[in-house]
């Protein structure tokens, strides 16, 4: 494929996504249906909808722009941090609309774990780090805040490595550790789903790797939406992958289906010349 | 070793010359003032120096009246203000963004106000403090007159601390289910603890050294304040008036204003201390 068929492959962008026929009729835990999204009136994301399957590594890929994060943070409302921003069509969460009004954003928040491109632990210790999240949650008891701790940390693969240094600042971690320990603090509020946001992009091949194996042994037991630029990481980790792309600076939903299918068989040729690397 | 052909610039070398100049001035000034204010102010201080009332209008005797006062007026305007300026500070930092009317008025506001002359300052804190609501020359009236006066600096500063906090903190704490209450006060605050103690020693010295807010606020009476409510001379008032208006008085002019310097070293090296401890146990 050269350049100008390339071109004529992202003309060919779909004005409406439809679910995918392939795609298997499992149970969604997150449900975005006809989602738009604009900032001061300039729009971001436009009409996608996407099925967050339960129990799955839901994989989001596409180039950079096109809202992959944007559509992460509307997920948790963290899109309320801009003045300005209009939220329209529904995000149901086992079957509740999160972008009514009504809604209890704490609890969405710790329903619904979130994994930044950057590891952000807060500068004070370890154990601090889990007790902030998990006091506001309502866990108070000295021992309870303990076990669910190390239960986080085990789940991670941290446990061994800083058990003796709860007390110690979470800073002087490694890259790598800094992250585990962020996914470790999400997951210590026991969230229905873990949104990730390319949670690599930042950790050398080694750390990579190891987070990769962390996200695969989540699998089953969270549900799993991940966005990620790097797609070999999608290829070795995924279930499912929804490629987007933007039309005119408003991100779209172009295809959504089984991992396999997306990067062997993809049914619209803009995905194909996407995960074949010729574009972006 | 890499050689740096910039490093051999006429510019550069000016620059750096000037610089390292500039900085030895500015250190020559104050172990000059220092030392100055030392050899004619420590030969005279004694315990008893601390701990007398003053005799002749302080031309003889001691200053501890006017080092009661002094701490009390430091210790209620810091009560007073710091309360005040940590509230209005969250509200700056968290609560508006440097774009929004309301936030740019109090700014403008903040900003004259940290102009406003002391005299003037002083004045007002006479008819509004010490007149309109009745307190009299009191200790109370000083230190609300110096609370104002050191409020935009304690704003200023503590504000600029919370907002150099990068905003992925705030994020995150917000991505965790965090309270705005709970990451204001258990990640933000303690992250900017070290600004708000620069600010605070900041306003000590600027407090510390106010006279003529206070002539027309605490008064200048020579005796023991009995209470918040009674009047008192600062050390600050006392220097001022042992070297313009009794003669005779300048051996314990210089003696009180090496106490006071000493006393702001010393709150200086506590905070700074205090912020090691801090910035130790953080990192």
């Amino acid at each position: 494929m050269n350049t100008s068929t390339t071109q004529a492959h992202l003309k060919a962008v779909p004005e409406n996504y439809t679910a995918a026929p392939g795609v298997d009729k499992l149970p969604a835990l997150i449900n975005i249906e006809n989602f738009s999204l604009s900032y001061d009136k300039q729009p971001v994301l436009e009409s996608l909808s996407l099925p967050v399957y339960k129990n799955h590594i839901n994989t989001l890929i596409g180039p950079s722009g096109c809202g992959k994060s944007s559509l992460l943070n509307s997920i948790i409302r963290l899109t309320d941090y801009h003045d300005n921003a209009k939220l329209e069509g529904s995000i149901n969460i086992e079957g509740k609309n999160i972008l009514e009004t009504s809604t209890d954003l704490l609890s969405l928040r710790q329903n619904i774990g979130m994994v930044f491109q950057k590891p952000m632990p807060f500068p004070m210790s370890i154990r601090k780090n889990f007790e902030l999240p998990l006091k506001e949650q309502g866990v108070k008891k000295r021992d309870e805040l303990d076990s669910k701790i190390e239960t986080a940390l085990k789940d991670v693969g941290l446990w061994d490595e800083v058990s003796s240094r709860l007390d110690k600042s979470a800073v002087q971690l490694s890259g790598g550790q800094q992250q585990r320990l962020c996914i470790a603090r999400a997951l210590a509020l026991q969230p229905k789903a873990l949104l990730m946001d390319e949670p690599c992009s930042a950790l050398d091949p080694i750390a990579t790797k190891t987070i990769e194996e962390l996200i695969l042994k989540l699998k089953g037991k969270y549900t799993i939406l991940i966005v990620t630029h790097n797609l070999s990481q999608a290829k070795r980790i995924a279930d499912y992958v929804a490629f987007m792309w933007y039309h005119q600076g408003r991100g779209k939903m172009i295809e959504h289906n089984h991992a396999d299918v997306i990067f062997n068989n993809p049914s619209n040729p803009t995905t194909l010349a996407y995960v074949q690397g010729l574009t972006e | 070793m890499i050689h740096l052909p910039s490093d051999h610039s006429l510019a550069d070398r000016l620059l750096k010359f000037t610089s390292w100049f500039c900085g030895l001035l500015l250190f020559t000034f104050f172990i000059y003032l220092f030392f100055d204010i030392a050899s004619r102010g420590f030969s005279h201080i004694s315990f008893e120096f601390l701990t007398d009332p003053p005799i002749s209008a302080g031309r003889a005797g001691g200053i501890a009246p006017m080092l009661v006062s002094t701490l009390l007026l430091l210790a209620l305007c810091l009560l007073i203000s710091l309360p005040i300026g940590i509230a209005s500070a969250i509200y700056l930092a968290e609560y508006t963004n440097e774009q929004q009317w309301f936030a740019r008025i109090i700014q403008t506001n903040l900003n004259v106000i940290a102009g406003v002359p002391s005299i003037v300052m002083g004045l007002f804190g006479y008819a509004f403090f010490v007149v309109a609501l009745g307190l009299g020359f009191s200790i109370i009236a000083g230190s609300l007159t110096l609370a104002c006066m050191i409020l935009p600096l304690l704003i200023r500063n503590i504000e600029n601390s919370l907002r150099n906090i990068p905003n992925e903190y705030r994020i995150n704490a917000t991505a965790l289910g965090l309270s705005k209450f709970r990451t204001i006060f258990q990640i933000l605050l303690p992250m900017a603890a070290r600004g708000i103690l620069l600010a605070v020693i900041l306003s000590i010295g600027r407090a510390m050294a106010e006279t003529a807010a206070l002539l027309y606020t605490s008064g200048y009476v020579t005796r023991m304040p009995e209470s918040i409510l009674d009047s008192g001379r600062s050390l600050s008032v006392h220097i001022f008036d042992l070297s313009m208006n009794v003669p005779g008085g300048e051996q314990n002019a210089y003696s009180s204003a090496f106490t006071l310097i000493v006393m702001l070293l010393i709150i200086n090296l506590i905070t700074l201390g205090l912020s090691r401890t801090i910035h130790k146990r953080s990192v």
